[in-house]
């Protein structure tokens, strides 16, 4: 017989189940298999009825965050043999509430999102007879870097401050505010300081780190919020300074 | 003007307290806790120390490494009783321990340094 792993699958139906159960599954072991291949594996040949949510398999869409092991994971980017001999531990991302089986509820995510006004704001658009907004390369690198998240949510789990306060922004939605903030055919950045700076913005942010250390796209969120509070903070000895400047 | 929030002054003299503590106490705890006892260096004598110390600009010195530490302190183990222990409903009484001890270690360095002859 070929060599096998154990998963131990989280399950849950919310209508049907008073919590969630832990089942496990037998699947092959192979060197080249992700914990997603294992999960399509199960889905495949064991119980088409586990839900999870995947899409590209190759850590662009950021749809298959998982924990994997107590860690969160993209489990498309996770292999199996990391875990060998197992078991491997799979659960809904940390800190959500559940839909199903290994799909969290992402609506809270989406609305602190939004509140960041994550695109560029223009006090006035140029004609478009007038051409694109040029950049140099050095503009580009000054937020390149944070417009590499792909909103796969694993910053959230890892985050203790969310899991206490639940209101707190969170790591990605202020990373890609200071990634249009830094961006030079931005001028948007004072409209988002009113949200950012508020507690449940950056001050909620003790610096635990473990955004970034689990960022799958090496975004570093910590880093961006750090950067922000120090924007922040000079803003606020500058309004202290000079009170007529301030609006 | 619209009231201001006290967060960023806070956080100012928690990141500058990081900065001072980290940067300048290990000079001072290499010198005074391992370089002179241990004898690698010659210890200056107490009366060169004193009046060293005694210089105003040497106080004004020693006086911000006091308060920015402390103070760096203060924020520090504020946030690690409101996470680490989970007694954010105490908030009024940690926020006056925490700065309000900031505070009265920044007047005790104070008066030291200022009756510093």
């Amino acid at each position: 017989m070929a060599e096998t792993i154990k998963l131990e699958v989280t399950r849950y139906a919310p209508e049907r189940h008073q919590a969630p159960t832990s089942q496990s599954f037998e699947v092959p072991y192979r060197k080249d298999w992700v914990v997603l291949d294992a999960l399509n594996y199960i889905k495949d040949n064991l119980d088409g009825s586990l839900s999870y949510r995947w899409s590209c398999r190759m850590g662009i869409c950021g749809s298959c965050g998982m924990m994997v092991n107590g860690e969160p994971k993209l489990t498309c980017a996770t292999f199996l043999s990391k875990y060998a001999p197992g078991p491997v531990r799979v659960e809904p991302l940390r800190y959500f509430p559940v839909v199903r089986d290994l799909i969290i509820e992402m609506t809270d995510f989406m609305a602190k999102l939004r509140s960041v006004k994550p695109w560029i704001i223009r006090e006035e658009e140029k004609p478009l007879s007038e051409g694109e907004y040029l950049q140099t390369p050095e503009q580009l690198d000054t937020y390149k870097q944070f417009s590499m998240c792909i909103n796969c949510m694993l910053c959230y789990a890892a985050c203790p401050v969310y899991g206490l306060d639940p209101l707190f922004s969170g790591p990605a939605a202020i990373a890609l505010a200071q990634r249009y903030n830094l961006d030079s055919r931005d001028q948007g950045a004072e409209e988002r300081m009113g949200i950012l700076s508020q507690h449940a913005g950056i001050w909620g942010c003790t610096f635990v780190g473990e955004c970034t250390r689990v960022c799958p796209k090496h975004v570093d969120p910590a880093g961006a919020i750090q950067q922000y509070k120090l924007t922040a903070a000079k803003e606020w000895f500058k309004s202290l300074l000079m009170p007529w400047g301030a609006k | 003007m619209a009231k201001k929030p006290i967060e960023p002054f806070l956080w100012g003299l928690f990141s500058a307290g990081g900065v001072v503590a980290a940067l300048l106490i290990p000079v001072h705890l290499f010198l005074f806790g391992l370089a002179f006892p241990l004898g690698w260096l010659t210890p200056p004598g107490y009366e060169s120390l004193r009046a060293l110390a005694s210089h105003p600009l040497a106080r004004i010195y020693l006086f911000v490494l006091c308060s920015f530490s402390l103070f760096h302190w203060a924020h520090r183990f504020r946030y690690t009783l409101y996470d680490g222990l989970q007694i954010k409903h105490l908030n009024e009484v940690i926020t006056v321990f925490c700065y309000g001890g900031a505070l009265a270690g920044t007047a005790a360095a104070g008066y030291l340094l200022w009756g510093l002859r």
